[in-house]
């Protein structure tokens, strides 16, 4: 058993990081994810594991430094909340654009604009869907507890490296500042300059030996035939994410008749509701997407051909309901799709989501 | 005697840089990049530094830098090579990390990121390709536009009460303790590109022996886009740019110094 401490989740990110052997952190303070940032620079650890931590001028100036220590083959990561993320948009499908593997981490606060420093699920467009310029994805992780918030920050390397794709937490305010049990992993040393050879040499932009050809990291192409094979095996690439990546939990959807879904923090909230529907004699249950992309689309279409009705729950104003409805679709089914959600920095109720349930699916 | 007996390593006064690839250059006759790219790969020859080195390529006409030095090479987003830079000398401290950007990448789009990179002594070489124009997206105003120059977006010439001051970043570099080595040169004639090549090895070395960051500013031609022939771009650079941009070192100190000159 790894050691077990009370921490609060943007702690425990930073934590984590430092554990899974994180080479590098490159991050600008802004509520509510600065405690990871925080963290790190209280934990120095540098000391202990040689890992750098660098306070950046700019969310703009961090994506890029993430940029180029990504492109010397070791983990690099950064941390963020929406505007921030916003800022690193053109950084980020550079790195998508490069293959280079790294991690971002969005504590989303609500917006849009400056918006408000409390938690939202409103980023979720740009997340999966892209969020800078051009065809690309990244691998979106949805914790939904402090310990998956440590989990998911060795596992989002391991993807991104499987990949060579930027993978990223999304999750937000609630859990960022939520204090948890959590089991700590045990502190894996940094990869060795050898690792990283083995793993990343010919790509990876560390000084060209006479040995090997150099390597230059680029997302430019000025022939429009080889970009296009290039978006070609990109979508590939993406495909293969899709089939081989994807997570998700489902809680009492054996019997049910109507399925939430949610994830984050909306999926806890979503936990309670279904307790208080079953004790009403409501079947209802629920399914978490815990990567975002790729998208529990399969899990979905099988539900909609037992299921009458899904009820997206979202802080935000209906956004991941379309990747619902797409599954449904596609699964030709009559399953009716719904939404529920709160905005601006709120968080449902778990009766507000009992309630929608009731007025939406069961009639008055 | 015959061709064939001249033509022997003994005999040779002057060769190709080994690490200057064998593609032809995009650059435009008369063009300063082509020449910096000379001096840099046989820099990085002479001190034996091919396998340390990883060089950052800009969003400008010099994005494909990367073509032509046989070197490893990173190709950041417009105006950010300073911090892809910092990423990369700050988890491989021991390699020789240098940007190459031009007037619009550095001193428009990615200011904050050179002051920073700058401010915080970043061990990393900086060249500064100043041709007061935008080469790559064909020829419009760049803050190091003279008052007057005509360029696309400035076509009666750049009117300071309406664009502002041709930008001397240089000079604001080195006041920033950060900076050890803060130089502006040309390539315009032979002896100038010597003493250029005098400065750009001096400000490598600063940086193998971890002085902070060295910064080279190269007062540049760009034909195309001043809309002149090579050798007329050359003359009106003298004349103009270098007259505005006075060649020197405006620094040469160590870390943490802070010089306030020129
Ligand atoms: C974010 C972004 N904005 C604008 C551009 C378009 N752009 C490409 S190169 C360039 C200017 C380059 O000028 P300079 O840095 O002076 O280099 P030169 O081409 O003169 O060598 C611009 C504006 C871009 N590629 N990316
Ligand atoms: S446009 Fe100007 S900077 Fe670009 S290659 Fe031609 S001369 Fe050089």
């Amino acid at each position: 058993m790894g050691e077990i401490r009370l921490m609060k989740g943007n702690e425990v990110l930073g934590e984590a990081a430092i554990r899974c052997g994180c080479d590098g952190y490159f991050g600008y303070p802004i509520t509510p994810q600065s405690e990871v940032m925080e963290t790190l620079m209280q934990r120095a650890p540098w000391n202990e594991t040689g890992m750098v931590v660098l306070q950046a001028e700019s969310e703009v100036a961090s994506i890029n430094m993430v940029y180029g220590a990504a492109g010397t083959g070791k983990k690099a990561m950064t941390s963020s909340s929406s505007p921030g993320i916003s800022l690193m948009a053109e950084g980020i499908s550079y790195i998508a654009g490069a293959e280079l593997p790294c991690l971002i981490i969005n504590v989303q606060r609500g917006g849009p604009g400056l918006g408000t420093i409390q938690p939202s699920q409103a980023d979720y467009f740009q997340a999966v869907k892209g969020g800078g310029h051009g065809d690309y994805k990244l691998i979106v992780l949805a914790p939904a507890s402090v310990q998956e918030m440590n989990d998911f920050v060795d596992l989002a390397f391991n993807l991104a490296f499987k990949y060579r794709n930027p993978a990223m937490i999304l999750t937000d305010g609630a859990l960022g500042q939520m204090m948890e049990k959590v089991e700590l992993a045990d502190q894996k040393p940094r990869w060795t300059d050898e690792e990283i050879k083995k793993i990343s040499g010919d790509w990876a932009t560390t000084g060209k030996p006479t040995s090997r050809k150099k390597n230059v990291i680029t997302s430019l192409e000025m022939d429009s035939n080889v970009m296009e094979a290039k978006n070609r095996r990109f979508q590939e690439k993406y495909k293969l994410i899709e089939k081989q990546e994807t997570r998700y939990e489902l809680i009492q959807c054996d019997d049910a008749e109507y399925i939430l879904v949610a994830f984050g923090t909306s999926a806890r909230v979503c936990q309670k509701s279904v307790e208080i529907a079953r004790a009403k004699g409501l079947k209802v249950g629920l399914l978490r997407p815990i990567t975002l992309f790729p998208f529990p689309n399969a899990v979905i279409k099988e539900l909609a051909h037992k299921a009458k009705g899904f009820l997206s729950v979202e802080m935000s104003a209906g956004q991941m309901i379309e990747d619902i409805k797409l599954a449904v679709y596609e699964a030709g089914s009559n399953a009716r799709v719904n939404y529920f959600g709160r905005m601006g920095g709120i968080i449902p109720t778990p009766g507000e989501v009992v309630d929608a349930l009731e007025n939406k699916f069961y009639g008055s | 005697m015959e061709l064939k007996d001249l033509i022997k390593p003994e005999n040779l006064v002057y060769g190709k840089s080994r690490l200057l690839e064998e593609e032809i250059m995009h650059y435009c006759p008369g063009c300063s990049h082509g020449v910096v790219h000379k001096i840099l790969a046989e820099l990085i020859e002479e001190m034996g530094l091919q396998e340390k080195t990883i060089g950052i390529a800009p969003v400008g006409c010099a994005v494909f830098a990367y073509n032509y030095i046989d070197i490893d090479w990173q190709e950041a987003a417009h105006g950010r090579a300073p911090a892809v830079a910092t990423g990369i000398s700050r988890l491989m401290p021991d390699k020789f990390v240098f940007s190459y950007q031009g007037d619009g990448d550095l001193a428009s789009i990615g200011t904050a990121e050179i002051m920073h990179a700058c401010n915080r002594g970043e061990n990393i070489l900086v060249i500064f390709i100043n041709n007061g124009i935008y080469g790559m997206t064909g020829g419009q105003m760049a803050p190091t536009t003279l008052e007057g120059m005509v360029t696309a977006t400035t076509p009666t010439g750049r009117d300071v009460a309406r664009n502002g001051y041709p930008l001397k970043i240089t000079n604001l570099i080195a006041q920033l303790p950060g900076t050890s080595y803060v130089t502006r040169q040309a390539v315009h004639t032979a002896a100038s590109a010597r003493k250029c090549k005098r400065s750009i090895k001096k400000a490598i070395q600063n940086v193998l022996d971890k002085k902070g960051t060295s910064f080279v500013e190269v007062v540049s031609t760009c034909s195309s886009g001043w809309k002149m022939t090579p050798v007329a771009s050359n003359k009106w650079m003298e004349e103009n740019m270098i007259a505005y941009y006075p060649l020197g070192d405006l620094k040469d100190s160590v870390k943490g110094e802070n010089v306030l000159e020129n």
